[in-house]
């Protein structure tokens, strides 16, 4: 028995969410081997090689895998996963994309954004946007996972020596065609990855209000997230959203600003290490996953809170 | 053109689901049902592609119980013509719904299919890619633009880094995001004439799919509560606290 885990990079580097899915492979079984698809991506197979879970890497390079097609993608996985008990894989947009492809062409029913690796065939998983843990048991003979990363710590990126192999690619698919990708330039860290998020939801009333935000986020390198209200009401772009259809976050520090707390929303922040709410309304659901609750209108509390934080002479980054 | 939109009955978005004391699942008794959210954008678009002339027909198709078929209806009343009703009872994995469609795309032969990104209650995210799969069609994910051109389709998808943009010859698949568009609610006169609009029932059992349960459901319980936390009465109180208590900034 052995673990298969399909990397996500970006042909130079490793996307880190493939560290926290090394995390949960390496539980699942020691013997856990890493594919690396891509296009002239030998630096990616050299730093997960030295990921010390790692036991060995199978390097697959081709122009044709260049923008992580599944269609180009998936034949290659499922040739390779000959081998291997389990082919995993995080369950972020990429390996959503691509794992359910696999899975039915291996005639196994997935088993989607595991949490916690329970035993070798047993995992568990929020169904119903977190609202309710589900304990499930794959029959199949072999098992495809993804798992979702901020339940796993990311992997060591140090100490480890595996063996690279190379293996042949597949034929290019002449069913799609990748046009292009705007991701979304910032120097702020990432939602997804970022120690600190502050969102602000439909009491921010604009998008210009935003910068009240932004002025706090900036002193606390923080990410900024938004509530589906507010980027339904065109203050900020979706790629701020967090909540169930949205990006699920798990920052050491989570501030809700404006934010009622609907379902949607406390799914995908309410595993948060400290979470605090700022919001006028006493009653907002929010205040009740709240470690810290301000009752108090945005408007004069957000100015107070940066002059604050500029009193203090240290800031943890 | 032809189009099948597949659609599926789930707890309603806006009620508080709770779990049963048994741990067997979630109460769904008197609970508000509804379409699932993604799936009323992808019979929305379709709606919209036979509306610009670019598409003949819209079948709509649900894989479930009795009542999976309101459903169907719904979709017949906002602009589909005519529904499929595949029953079956019971927990039905994303898998075995796939290889149900793939019976019904052999026998209707559409050039497109369309259905949401995601089911809100088992947060899959599995039939559209595991249908793509089956077919060797190519496939669109997370759609939030979908442009109908003469052979293919230009897609934008939300993707973790931004928005992708894919071409995709047709026939294809597309999973839905949420926002892809506003769905249309139905007119009163068009939820009287979609009950007279046709749908198709078919056993499952009559398609020779497998339908049994690979993934056994062990328990199903609620997820730890969090600790009740305070009320600060200041920003000063809030600002010491994250730094002295806390320690997060």
């Amino acid at each position: 028995m052995s673990v298969l885990l399909i990397a996500e990079h970006n042909n130079k580097e490793v996307k880190p969410f493939t560290l926290n899915a090394i995390t949960a492979a390496s539980q699942i079984d020691q013997d856990v081997h890493v594919l690396v698809i891509g296009n002239k991506a030998d630096e990616v197979s050299k730093s997960i090689s030295q990921v010390p879970n790692v036991k060995k890497v199978i390097h697959i390079d081709n122009e044709i895998y260049e923008n992580y097609l599944p269609e180009n993608f998936t034949p290659v996985i499922v040739k390779q996963a000959e081998n291997y008990s389990h082919i995993v894989c995080s369950a972020n947009t990429f390996g959503k994309n691509l794992m359910p492809r696999v899975a039915a062409l291996l005639d196994t029913s997935q088993v989607s954004d595991i949490i916690k690796v329970i035993s070798v065939d047993t995992f568990l998983r929020p169904i119903y946007a977190g609202n309710a843990f589900a304990t499930v048991k794959s029959t199949d003979q072999k098992k495809c996972i993804t798992i979702r990363p901020t339940s796993f710590d990311p992997a060591a990126t140090s100490g480890g020596s595996a063996e690279i192999t190379k293996a042949d690619a597949g034929e290019a698919t002449s069913l799609t065609k990748f046009i292009k990708r705007e991701e979304v330039k910032s120097d702020r860290p990432e939602l997804g990855t970022a120690r600190v998020v502050i969102s602000g939801g439909r009491g921010m009333q604009s998008g210009e209000n935003f910068k009240l935000i932004t002025a706090i986020a900036d002193k606390l390198n923080a990410a900024i997230g938004a509530s589906r209200a507010a980027v339904d009401a065109g203050y900020i772009t979706n790629d701020h959203q967090v909540g169930q259809t949205g990006k699920v976050v798990v920052p050491d520090l989570y501030i809700a600003v404006g934010i009622s707390g609907a379902i949607q929303h406390l799914a995908g922040m309410k595993e948060s290490k400290v979470i605090v709410a700022i919001n006028k309304d006493g009653e907002a659901p929010i205040f009740s996953v709240a470690d810290y609750g301000l009752e108090a209108d945005l408007f004069e509390a957000l100015p107070q809170f940066l002059e604050e934080l500029n009193k203090l002479n240290t800031i943890q980054k | 053109m032809k189009i099948l939109v597949a659609v599926k009955r789930v707890i309603d978005y806006n009620v508080q689901v709770r779990v049963k004391e048994d741990g067997t699942g979630v109460v769904t008794e008197n609970v508000k049902m509804s379409t699932n959210p993604p799936d009323d954008n992808a019979v929305e678009e379709a709606v919209k592609i036979k509306e610009s002339g670019k598409a003949k027909e819209i079948v709509a198709v649900t894989v479930g119980e009795e009542k999976a078929q309101e459903t169907v209806r719904k979709a017949l009343a906002v602009g589909a013509d005519r529904g499929i009703h595949v029953k079956v009872d019971g927990i039905i994995e994303p898998l075995a719904v796939s290889k149900i469609l793939q019976k019904i795309v052999d026998k209707e032969k559409p050039d497109l299919i369309f259905m949401g990104k995601q089911a809100i209650d088992d947060d899959c995210n599995q039939t559209g890619q595991m249908l793509a799969a089956l077919l060797n069609w190519p496939q669109a994910t997370f759609a939030s633009k979908i442009e109908v051109k003469e052979k293919s389709l230009e897609v934008t998808r939300e993707v973790d880094e931004g928005l992708e943009t894919i071409e995709v010859n047709i026939p294809a698949i597309v999973t839905c995001d949420l926002r892809l568009n506003e769905p249309r609610y139905a007119s009163l006169p068009n939820i009287m004439k979609a009950k007279k609009k046709p749908i198709e029932q078919i056993n499952a059992s009559d398609l020779g799919v497998d339908t049994k349960q690979r993934i056994e459901q062990i328990k199903v319980e609620e997820p730890p509560k969090r600790k009740a936390g305070i009320k600060v009465a200041s920003v000063e109180e809030l600002v010491q606290k994250l730094k002295n208590e806390a320690k997060v900034i």
